[in-house]
């Protein structure tokens, strides 16, 4: 029989028990921001006109940069049992959704494909089920993609300042097709929707960037190229 | 803002179906894979609130039930009759343990919180009247252990045997088991108040003991527990307050009031009580 003094030092033990976990996964996870935001300044120089140019020494760059998340993460693994993922989701949720991010990114400069949830865990070195142990949860992975999105949109705009005046065509059929397969999904009122909603406002920039290029002759896409 | 535009917009779709048919494309056929992953955890979301709803409702009713206990002769009855509505309740976090079978309990945390909180109260509400200590962690996650006979499927004829029952347990959190508990101590006041009601002068005295000693356990946690226990740690001192004021006032005044007023005396009192607080 427990006294209500033992029964409460008994449940104080539990959370600094907890408290000390927490204090261990935040520190790793700084490092893994610290991290994410260098490969973000690497990639951000696709913006630039030069930048178009060189982006495949860019993604090789960023893809190095992405050994040094995997040792961090591979670090970050060893701070919590791992079937307690959810318990302390919250504290990586934002750098996992960055660095989704940032690798579908890249493999979207590279290839010009959407990244696969596999692919990301692989480049992340994490697992897609759960049952195997840390990984991607889809609503990150998905909220890293709408991240991609505003990025691309952005860049539409940048790459015809450079002269490029194709590869907003081709991000806008991309983007196109990332609007009809969210459309699939039945979101719930969560953050994910929030930032779901906020898609609209790039297709709709990425449309006006295409509307303004073929008005002018200047998208030499094959079916448009008959309106002047 | 406008609305999100639901299925009124298929030109614009229409028109990026310019490559050829986009129900084939990879993109697509993976969106469905997250659709389907995504709507099973919702529903499994919205199944464990309802769950969760009802076990609150049952709850809330086996803890209005426990309050009779200052008015009712026989104390006993009104326990055995609690003891069933527990059961039932218990019952019902079976089924939230059925739900979380194989599953991270964590990422559903939040649809069932609620309604164990509130077990957490009334199940040490009756513990509190029954034996006057307060309930573990432990005895209350030994009661939330459920056999489970194996249903074996159809196809699996009469040759399979049965599997023997299979154990499930739900494990209570401490953070959920604290919040409880500090609800706890709104019942504990409220019963205090109506035992006075009733002539009843040892219980308040008990109760006060017992509430100070809560306060103390809280107030030694501290900061170090959820962000919620520090809201409750407030009303706690509200109730804790309201308990040592009786058990003052019966001191002070007990002799000089005779019994049949007392009860007028702490109605009167009773009734400055928020009515909302306490009962969430």
């Amino acid at each position: 029989m427990m006294s209500v003094t033992e029964m409460f030092s008994y449940i104080q033990g539990f959370l600094s028990a907890d408290q000390d976990i927490r204090e261990d996964i935040r520190k790793v996870v700084q490092a893994l921001e610290q991290i994410a935001r260098e490969i973000l300044t690497v990639l951000q120089s696709v913006h630039q006109p030069s930048g178009f140019k060189e982006i495949p020494s860019k993604c090789a760059k960023a893809r190095e940069l992405f050994c040094t998340v995997r040792t961090h993460i591979a670090d970050l693994k060893t701070k919590f049992p791992v079937e307690q993922y959810y318990r302390f989701h919250e504290h990586w949720r934002f750098v996992l959704q960055r660095l989704t991010f940032l690798a579908a990114f890249v493999v979207y400069l590279e290839t010009e494909t959407l990244v696969t949830r596999e692919e990301v865990a692989q480049i992340l070195s994490i697992e897609v089920v759960r049952e195997k142990g840390f990984h991607l949860d889809v609503e990150d992975y998905l909220a890293g993609v709408l991240i991609m999105a505003s990025e691309l949109s952005r860049l539409a705009v940048n790459s015809v300042t450079a002269g490029d005046y194709n590869r907003p065509l081709r991000i806008s059929n991309f983007i196109n097709e990332l609007d009809s397969g969210f459309r699939l999904l039945n979101l719930k009122n969560d953050p994910l929707r929030k930032r779901y909603d906020g898609l609209k406002y790039d297709v709709k920039k990425i449309e006006e960037v295409v509307y303004d290029l073929s008005i002018r002759g200047l998208a030499k896409e094959p079916e448009s190229g008959g309106d002047k | 803002m406008s609305k999100r535009e639901g299925e009124g917009c298929p030109k614009r779709r229409a028109e990026a179906v310019q490559d050829g048919d986009m129900t084939s494309s990879p993109v697509i056929a993976a969106f469905k894979v997250f659709q389907q992953e995504l709507d099973t955890k919702h529903d499994k979301y919205e199944r464990l609130v309802k769950i969760s709803r009802d076990v609150t409702i049952e709850s809330k009713r086996t803890i209005f039930l426990l309050h009779r206990v200052t008015s009712v002769p026989d104390v006993e009855d009104v326990l055995k009759e609690s003891d069933v509505k527990l059961d039932g309740v218990r019952q019902k976090i079976g089924q939230i343990a059925e739900e979380l079978r194989g599953e991270d309990i964590n990422q559903f945390h939040r649809a069932f919180t609620p309604g164990v909180q509130e077990y957490v109260e009334a199940v040490s509400f009756q513990h509190y009247i029954r034996h006057r200590t307060l309930i573990s962690l432990e005895e209350i996650n030994a009661r939330l252990v459920f056999m489970k006979a194996e249903k074996v499927d159809p196809k699996g004829s009469a040759d399979s045997l049965p599997m023997g029952a299979q154990v499930l347990t739900f494990q209570v959190m401490p953070s959920d088991y604290l919040l409880g508990v500090a609800d706890l101590t709104g019942e504990l006041m409220r019963m205090c108040i109506s035992s006075v009601g009733n002539g009843d002068i040892d219980t308040p005295f008990q109760l006060s003991q017992f509430l100070r000693q809560i306060h103390d356990g809280f107030s030694y946690i501290g900061n170090t527990g959820p962000y919620e226990v520090s809201k409750k740690l407030h009303t706690l001192r509200q109730s804790l307050g309201k308990v040592e004021d009786a058990c003052y006032t019966l001191r002070v005044r007990g002799s000089e009031i005779p019994k049949h007023m007392l009860a007028d005396v702490f109605s009167s009192r009773a009734a400055l009580i928020d009515p909302d607080e306490g009962v969430a």
